[in-house]
């Protein structure tokens, strides 16, 4: 299972369905349309890879098996967090599989390393979740587009937040990798006041009370984290077991979310993180799929989930607009490009570096009435916001 | 205020080190006593927390999950035992810890199918809620409090049994000589069973306690299991007062580092440098104590007797 390549056909190649929809080049809309979907699965972040992967299905199977009129064949692969395994197996889905499109990705440095061959291929690169900054600017590329955020955008939420709230020391820590310092800065984009501590901790530290006492004796209004995953589970309970939520407020992001609260539980009620989504945002798409995520998988869907859903929502609404055709690539981007379905995060447009425009909430934890916890609206950070990278994108 | 810093970092380097004692006990011993390198040390941790998880759902009880999750961390261990590591016994340590490296995989992939990918959580007891307050707006978990307790409880009575009782005599003559003590009639097999359940519960009794604290979740016991081994280089293999003593040690010297090893950078580093510089050395501060130890005292600060 761990090696092994998981194939999930979710829709068994009916080709006398296939018939009906056919409105140009019927030849190619009998066979299935073929989405490789690269997830990481394994190890402790594989719960991230499920919901994308979860989110995705949902959506296929809600549309009869089908996107833009195409019966589907899903080809689901495990990345394990490891750049060059997952160069290998997707260069298998696209030399052995011939797949029309790649979808998901959970982490950056799994983008880096398939950005170029997916796109080389002159294959549509969906990402349902890292959001690298290069491929937001200079190495922006017309076949990949992005249905989660460009990752900057998520902390400068938080940065914007605490500057107008007029927090005036905050405390900032992050594990000591990329993504982490990427994090540091993208809060001080927008936030002006005292820092009073940078603490980058080991990527996958478990134990925050020594950073915990030392937040405790610099006396911040607010502590901005990145901790994602288990870290994150670890940072909530243990920041609540020392009783700091009293005096410190606590800003995240990644940290409080649909994967890591249901083991915080009551610890995380009240924190703040920085979200596009959340399982209450009102709208009639939104309300439908988390209505039906419950029912199929018994639990709310994560934002992870609700990137997934989109993905797929994103794919549909492109192949359709080309009538199942996908021999001319630049109809199918420019079909794409419009983004022409109901996003379940509500505004959703693409910028001319095929991120989201879309607008970004304060969020916190909270409980339901049957005890679910999820992540819900404070107020609207950021409106129809766009990254600060697509002004470096000369899309070609 | 810096010296009430002070004194809650050596608090929970304290706290960090007790937790390691209990994992470093039972490898120790394992490793000690019968020659065997046990890899799978650390999934055993990880099992006695996911036990707890599910005992924790069944009874919604703190000490009732204790119980049940030592007493199947028991069960789990001697399974394991006799299914793979009685096996390998005899064999070279490069094969011992493929076996133990394959349970690692095993075990890892097992419990993500049996109770998921996500992390879990169970609370500590009620009696144990709530905080000593230290600092204004920040106080010391007594949980923690507790779990530095039972850990020294568990250490002093591991001392008993193994200073004053027959068994603990047994113990030790086989980490001094294993052949001799065979020679002498004694049944090697038995003690290795009996060695081998309890170092797997000590290990489950760590995971149990850590529970409340960190998240349980696939892989939690990897970790752990390296500074394990540390601990076990440095106070030396098959003593438990070189594994108590080398544990306390390394939690110190790793939180203390972590605490105040970027702060020491930027007396005279700039602030940007010393936050590259300062993680870095204080993530490498515990290997460096153990090259400094080998280096020194290649078998330990505390090698069990008869063994050099």
């Amino acid at each position: 299972m761990r090696r092994g390549m998981m194939a999930a056909t979710v829709a068994a190649g009916m080709a006398v369905a296939g018939a009906f929809g056919a409105v140009s080049g019927a030849a190619q809309a009998a066979e299935p349309l073929k989405v490789g979907m690269l997830l990481t699965l394994s190890g402790p972040p594989a719960v991230l890879g499920k919901h994308i992967q979860e989110g995705f299905e949902l959506f296929v199977e809600q549309n009869g098996g089908k996107l833009g009129g195409r019966d589907v064949e899903l080809i689901v692969v495990d990345d394990e967090l490891k750049p060059d395994v997952a160069l290998t197996k997707v260069k298998e889905l696209l030399d052995r599989d011939k797949v029309d499109f790649v979808a998901g990705i959970v982490f950056s440095n799994i983008l880096q390393a398939v950005f170029r061959p997916v796109t080389e291929s002159e294959t549509f690169l969906i990402g349902a979740n890292a959001g690298t900054s290069t491929f937001a600017g200079r190495a922006c590329n017309k076949f990949f587009f992005s249905t989660s955020w460009q990752n900057d955008q998520i902390h400068e939420v938080m940065g914007k937040y605490a500057q107008e709230k007029g927090f005036k020391k905050v405390f900032l820590m992050a594990p000591n990798y990329q993504a982490g310092k990427d994090s540091i800065n993208g809060f001080k984009r927008y936030y002006e006041g005292e820092v009073v501590d940078e603490v980058y901790t080991k990527l996958g530290n478990l134990d925050f009370s020594a950073e915990l006492a030392k937040i405790a004796a610099s006396k911040p209004d607010a502590l901005f984290t990145f901790m994602p995953g288990g870290m994150g589970v670890n940072l909530v309970r243990q920041f609540n077991q020392a009783g700091l939520s009293d005096s410190v407020t606590f800003l995240s992001a990644f940290t409080v979310d649909g994967t890591t609260l249901p083991a915080t539980k009551d610890a995380a009620l009240g924190l703040f993180s920085s979200s596009q989504w959340t399982p209450d945002l009102d709208n009639a798409a939104n309300k439908q799929f988390v209505a039906a995520y419950e029912a199929k998988y018994g639990s709310l869907p994560s934002l992870y989930s609700s990137q997934g859903y989109d993905a797929a929502q994103l794919i549909d609404s492109g192949v359709a607009a080309v009538g199942g055709d996908l021999s001319d690539k630049d109809a199918v981007i420019a079909a794409l490009e419009k983004a022409d379905f109901a996003s379940v995060r509500g505004d959703f447009s693409y910028n001319n570096n095929h991120f989201p425009i879309q607008d970004f909430y304060l969020v916190k934890a909270v409980k339901r009435d049957d005890g679910a916890y999820h992540t819900t609206v404070v107020e609207k950070v950021f409106d129809d916001y766009g990254d600060v990278y697509a002004k470096d994108c000369r899309m070609n | 205020m810096t010296g009430t810093l002070f004194a809650v970092q050596v608090l929970n380097g304290l706290q960090l080190g007790v937790l390691l004692f209990l994992v470093a006990a039972g490898l120790t011993l394992v490793f000690g006593v019968m020659d065997f390198i046990n890899l799978a040390h650390g999934v055993q941790y990880m099992l006695g927390a996911y036990l707890a998880v599910t005992f924790y759902g069944l009874t919604g009880n703190f000490f009732a999950t204790v119980v049940l999750a030592l007493a199947a961390a028991l069960v789990l261990g001697l399974v394991l035992e006799m299914l793979v590591f009685r096996h390998f016994y005899d064999r070279d340590h490069l094969d011992q810890v493929l076996a133990t490296f394959g349970v690692i995989l095993f075990l890892n992939e097992g419990v993500r199918i049996v109770w998921g990918a996500a992390p879990l959580s169970y609370p500590g007891p009620d009696i144990l809620d709530g905080a000593i307050p230290i600092m204004e707006g920040f106080g010391y978990p007594i949980y923690r409090i507790a779990l530095i307790v039972a850990g020294l409880a568990c250490a002093l009575g591991l001392w008993l049994v193994v200073t004053r009782t027959r068994v603990g005599m047994l113990i030790r003559a086989g980490a001094a000589n294993p052949a001799m003590l065979s020679a002498l009639g004694v049944d090697v097999r038995r003690l290795f069973m009996i060695v081998f359940g309890f170092g797997a519960m000590l290990a489950g009794f760590a995971g149990v306690m850590a529970g409340p604290i960190f998240s349980v979740e696939p892989g939690m016991g990897d970790g752990v299991l390296i500074l394990a081994f540390v601990v076990i280089v440095i106070g030396g293999i098959g003593s438990i007062r070189g594994a108590f003593l080398a544990a306390l040690l390394v939690g110190l010297v790793d939180t203390l580092g972590r605490s105040f090893m970027t702060d020491i950078f930027k007396l005279f580093l700039e602030p940007s440098a010393a936050n590259q510089v300062g993680p870095a050395i204080a993530s490498m501060l515990i290997y460096v104590l153990m090259a400094g130890v080998l280096f020194f005292r290649p078998t330990g600060l505390f090698p069990a007797a008869g063994r050099s």
